[in-house]
């Protein structure tokens, strides 16, 4: 399925241009950029049980890197990516060391607060455009080359990072580290009675997933040319959990079809009607309630029931 | 008696006015079983829980394999070598057996922080895991998930964990615990053949199964220390019987 997934992804921009609907492949590729962001949150909500209510704040982190360090002329990726990660490592270390020292509700709302916090932040950066955000001129370069130039071009980097981000999940889950992690989702005192500090392991895959958010956030800087705080704000951390959810959590894949079954739907249900959101809202609500593993789950009955006949 | 592996010392521990833990002084031999028993409510699992660093007493010290743990956290005292079972089940039930094992292994098989190569086809964790659950008479259900265990093959599992961390110390926390009769004798048996092999601290209610594995008997009561000496010696306590032995017994 997760292989299906991606060749589908990897066919839209011709198809799109055969069709004639060139602003399909938009829509993908800005599908393909929460995908990105909903992949590292899976991490966190369907792997360690950690909802993280301020995960936009890694977006908006990396996308206003895009954003400030082209208002100063810097553009190379060389730069760009590197700074990108190490202030999202950086952002994730220090809020993660204190939300992870508490558990449930309150750490939503503690992750919550530090999304806040960002947004906040991010609005009064009055050289920065403020409230109104900022546009980017200049889309993000390599070594001097501009390779993100056309849209197509741009499409594929995101496919490409995407699938990069994918696999090395699916590694990171698997691996020794990964199992520590689940294993803590399962039974924070048995995995500590066996001599794991499981803070330390909660710790490293929210940093894990904060760069993943913040890679996002240089990709949707360079796809809409433009960034403001609303990147950061706490519906669009809501929503990225509704991704994960929608898709069906802890099982990655589940993510990209979630951030991408959301935008479509959003896309299409605005299309209809402009009250859009008076079904969209019970929608959600439906599969969350009645469907827990969310349309992987829903995908994975239905083939059983046809595979019996 | 030769250097203990565990010693309390003025251990003390209250909830509210109520002193659950009241200057306990203990000492575990470096072998033989090493049993607490008492009432309901005396304080045993608060009391292993302060062993273990679940609990922090508030005041006393814990001594373990000589190094003070009072103020370490759980996980550093378990790489010092303490492992225990718990009252309640504690495993993962969606993990494998085999897999709940292998992950004890880990523990002390250098770094977990490994973020390539699938941890569960290492050889070097399953090949541990699998000798320990063969151990306690689990071999064969390796590959079931743990959740869809017995009752009893779960108590079994949690020493199977227990072993494969190659502890200094394993403290059993009612180890008999909701188990019938057959199940009750596999594990009185299967903890005779360890425990020429490692200490162990056992609180348990079975009075048969610790009259049948213990070397030493402390009897807690109100959180204290009624009596402290050999299984015969407790037996005819008539402080003990008076208070928790009973007639019965």
């Amino acid at each position: 399925m997760p292989l299906l997934l991606f060749i589908a992804l990897a066919v839209v921009p011709p198809l799109a241009s055969m069709a004639g609907q060139a602003h399909v492949t938009g829509l993908f590729a800005r599908g393909m950029i929460f995908a990105l962001a909903a992949l590292g949150l899976d991490l966190l909500v369907g792997y360690g049980a950690l909802v993280s209510f301020g995960h936009a704040a890694f977006v908006g982190l990396g996308a206003y890197t895009v954003a400030i360090l082209g208002a100063h002329g810097i553009h190379d990726a060389a730069v760009v990516v590197p700074v990108a990660v190490v202030a999202a490592a950086a952002f994730a270390a220090a809020t993660g060391a204190i939300s992870l020292r508490t558990r449930g509700v309150y750490f939503i709302m503690i992750t919550l607060a530090f999304g806040q916090m960002a947004f906040f932040t991010a609005s009064s950066l009055a050289p920065y455009g403020g409230d109104d955000g900022l546009t980017v001129s200049t889309r993000t370069t390599l070594f001097g080359y501009a390779p993100l130039g056309r849209d197509v071009a741009l499409y594929y980097v995101i496919f490409a990072v995407l699938a990069c981000a994918y696999g090395l999940m699916r590694f990171l889950v698997a691996s020794r580290f990964g199992r520590v992690f689940r294993a803590a989702k399962e039974n924070p005192v048995r995995v500590a009675a066996l001599g794991f500090d499981v803070y330390r392991f909660q710790l490293a895959a929210y940093m894990v997933s904060g760069v993943v958010g913040a890679l996002a956030g240089v990709l949707l800087a360079n796809a809409t040319e433009f960034v403001s705080p609303a990147y950061m704000s706490w519906r669009r951390s809501g929503e990225l959990i509704i991704m994960v959810l929608l898709g069906g959590m802890g099982s990655l894949h589940g993510a990209i079809i979630g951030a991408l079954a959301f935008l479509l739907l959003e896309e299409w249900l605005a299309g209809v009607t402009e009250h859009w959101k008076i079904i969209f809202g019970p929608l959600l609500v439906v599969v969350v309630l009645f469907a827990r593993g969310g349309l992987v789950g829903i995908g994975a009955a239905l083939a059983r029931r046809w595979w019996r006949g | 008696m030769a250097e203990p592996i565990l010693r309390l010392e003025g251990l003390c521990k209250s909830y509210g006015g109520l002193d659950v833990t009241d200057h306990v002084d203990l000492e575990v031999a470096p072998s033989g079983v090493h049993a607490v028993i008492g009432p309901n409510g005396a304080g045993k699992t608060t009391l292993i829980n302060q062993i273990c660093g679940l609990v922090a007493p508030d005041a006393g010290r814990i001594v373990f394999a000589g190094h003070d743990v009072t103020h370490r956290p759980v996980h550093a005292r378990a790489r010092l070598g303490l492992a225990r079972s718990f009252q309640i089940t504690s495993i993962l039930p969606a993990f494998s057996t085999l897999e709940n094992v292998a992950l004890a292994v880990q523990a002390h098989a250098g770094s977990s922080f490994r973020l390539f190569g699938r941890a569960d086809r290492e050889e070097v964790l399953n090949g541990p895991a699998y000798a320990a659950l063969v151990e306690v008479g689990l071999g064969e259900r390796a590959h079931v998930p743990a959740g869809s265990l017995s009752h009893g093959e779960k108590r079994a599992l949690e020493i199977a964990i227990a072993l494969a961390m190659d502890p200094k110390l394993l403290l059993l926390d009612e180890p008999m615990a909701g188990t019938g009769r057959e199940e009750t004798e596999r594990l009185v048996h299967l903890l005779q053949g360890l425990k020429t092999r490692l200490p162990m601290v056992l609180v348990e209610h079975d009075m048969t199964a610790v009259f049948e594995l213990a070397d030493h008997v402390s009897v807690l009561i109100y959180g204290r220390i009624l009596a402290s000496g050999p299984p015969e010696a407790i037996r005819a306590d008539r402080q003990v019987i008076a208070a928790y032995l009973g007639e019965g017994e």
